[in-house]
């Protein structure tokens, strides 16, 4: 619980939510007539409507982006360290915007939703849905709020593939894009990650073919699996061995399966406090969205040739330590930036974290952000003058 | 601007697209951005210099150059500049190599070893060189392949590179008589202008 918000708090902030009833046809063939999205926003929107920046979250991510719902919060929203007042993306001179995905966990309609046409929880009867259909969403929620052209979109790992998707799909609609920790396309080597998560969860005896709430149980054991496997890829071999090295719970080995190490310990805890905040159904779902996404598939893998349509200026961030989304990866989109003519930079920061990094305030990468906003910001008010005169 | 930086300004073909490396805080490509409307990127690695590009809206790529240039196509770039750095590098020939590959031409400056101050305090003084030019000792320089102005003229030939052009500064002066026709004891800075 905060005892008083910090000063470059955004605050206490209230979530809304948005009514969709024009049928969304999604990358599956099928369709979602009707729809939720949750969102919060922070900062004030400018007359011109043109100082909106988007946020896309990631995996396991959700609308509360920052500040806190009540007093009695035990933290702030999940990049709280970059959003607020004075602070990278800055709600004094941006209004910033972040939604639950569609198929999240956090509000917006997903498995956990009730699917109006058989009045039951929609369950594994849920679509899978894409990154293209998640930025079809986000466009449509930019229409109701009135919003034509986002001054930046912004997000890490998987919320760095929506911004690529913003960027190919709706040109014209940002004049920026921070693509953070993220890939052109997930590797082999990240696919097979995912199927064992998946896997960890439908073999959970609870999961019941997706359908564990109709049954009131929940694949907890599943779900914590998945999430200490992904736990661990998110973190680098140096952070997680400083973090907890072989310290041990007791002086002597224990010569059974108990908790011997305090990473055992750690791990399990994790485990089980992700089941009590995130949905088994969202997270294959999510998993999923990130196998399929590769945008340069429909150019025989050429994403220069891809990205050819876009229009705004693009920041590229990765971190030294991270191997679930390596420099390497980010560097693959710069390349082929570079090779299609875009204006694009690139900061490879020194981070010991892994890719976990991207949600830490790292003062490097803060800089990077902040001066490439301080930019996108420049550019809004040149432009709004001219647009005066 | 620097005199050096003033010449390549001069040399640049309007709307061409450049490749700077080591391009520090993207003093050269903010302004050929800006004058000749070229699609510019800079290549560097100091965390400082790359956020004061991002800051002033250049184009800049994190990129070890020791690791080479093998993430861009041949002949990618209609230019590949790179001002005050070769010397740093542990094989400027290979560098070269690959400036040459990647750009259908290249631009580089280099401090002239050859300089006649540079001489006396080696000849006279018995010293490597500290200016405020050259503003390292032996033991901290980044400087590790030192060269002269006909040194480089040796290199070219012997690698059947062409000079295009070249030209020679001393401090902020240039286009004089006895730089032009002495430059390899009158250049603090040589540039030379070359393709394959």
């Amino acid at each position: 619980m905060p005892d008083k918000i910090p000063a470059d708090s955004v605050g206490i902030v209230t979530p809304q939510v948005a009514h969709f009833d024009q049928a969304l046809s999604l990358s599956c063939g099928l369709e979602l007539t009707q729809y939720d999205l949750i969102y919060e926003t922070y900062g004030t929107l400018n007359a011109e409507r043109s100082n909106a920046i988007l946020i896309c979250h990631a995996l396991s991510g959700d609308h509360h982006a920052a500040g806190f719902h009540s007093m009695d919060d035990k933290k702030p929203g999940w990049w709280d360290s970059a959003i607020g007042p004075g602070k990278a993306i800055d709600t004094s001179r941006f209004f910033v915007i972040c939604l639950n995905n569609l198929g999240g966990c956090g509000g917006s309609t997903g498995p956990t939703s009730m699917n109006s046409e058989t009045g039951k929880v929609w369950g594994a009867d849920f679509p899978i849905v894409t990154v293209e259909d998640w930025v079809e969403s986000q466009a449509r929620l930019a229409d109701t709020l009135a919003i034509d052209t986002f001054t930046a979109i912004v997000g890490g790992s998987l919320g760095g593939m929506q911004v690529l998707q913003w960027s190919i799909r709706y040109p014209e609609r940002l004049k920026s894009a921070v693509i953070i920790a993220s890939a052109p396309k997930l590797s082999t080597q990240n696919i097979a990650f995912n199927e064992v998560a998946r896997q960890s969860i439908s073999r959970d005896p609870e999961f019941h073919q997706g359908d564990y709430q109709a049954q009131q149980t929940l694949p907890k054991n599943g779900l914590g699996l998945a999430r200490m496997l992904g736990h661990i890829t998110y973190l680098s071999t140096d952070s997680l061995g400083e973090k907890f090295g072989r310290t041990m719970r007791h002086e002597e080995y224990q010569y059974n399966y108990d908790i011997d190490f305090e990473v055992e310990s750690y791990l399990r805890y994790q485990g089980e406090a992700f089941t009590k905040r995130f949905d088994a159904n969202t997270y294959m779902l999510m998993t999923k969205a990130l196998d399929y996404f590769d945008p340069a598939a429909k150019a025989d893998g050429d994403l220069a040739k891809v990205l050819a349509v876009a229009k705004c200026d693009f920041l590229l961030v990765s971190f030294s330590t991270d191997w679930r989304f390596s420099p390497e990866r980010s560097e693959e989109i710069v390349d082929a930036l570079v090779k299609a003519g875009k204006h694009v930079s690139y900061a490879k920061v020194e981070a010991s974290q892994g890719h976990d990094a991207f949600l830490f305030p790292l003062p490097r990468y803060m800089a990077a952000l902040t001066g490439f906003l301080n930019r996108t910001h420049k550019n809004l008010l040149s432009h709004n003058s001219k647009e005066a005169k | 601007m620097r005199a050096d930086l003033d010449i390549i300004n001069e040399w640049v073909q309007p709307k061409s697209r450049v490749l700077d490396l080591g391009c520090g805080e993207g003093e050269l490509l903010s302004h050929i951005i800006g004058s000749k409307e070229v699609q510019g990127y800079g290549l560097e690695i100091d965390a400082a210099h790359i956020n004061q590009c991002i800051e002033s809206g250049v184009p800049v790529l994190e990129h070890d150059l020791d690791k080479g240039l093998g993430n861009f196509d041949n002949e990618s770039f209609d230019l590949v500049v790179m001002t005050h750095a070769l010397q740093q590098f542990r094989r400027p020939d290979l560098l070269l190599d690959e400036m040459l590959r990647v750009g259908k031409e290249c631009i580089i400056t280099f401090p002239n070893f050859g300089h006649w101050r540079n001489r006396i305090h080696l000849g006279l003084k018995g010293h490597m060189p500290v200016s405020e030019f050259l503003p390292y000792n032996w033991y901290d320089t980044p400087n590790i392949h030192f060269c002269t102005f006909k040194d480089f003229e040796h290199l070219c030939q012997e690698k059947g590179i062409k000079i295009l052009r070249s030209a020679a500064v001393d401090g902020q002066l240039r286009d004089r008589w006895w730089i032009k026709a002495m430059p390899n004891l009158f250049s603090e800075t040589a540039i030379f202008h070359v393709s394959r």
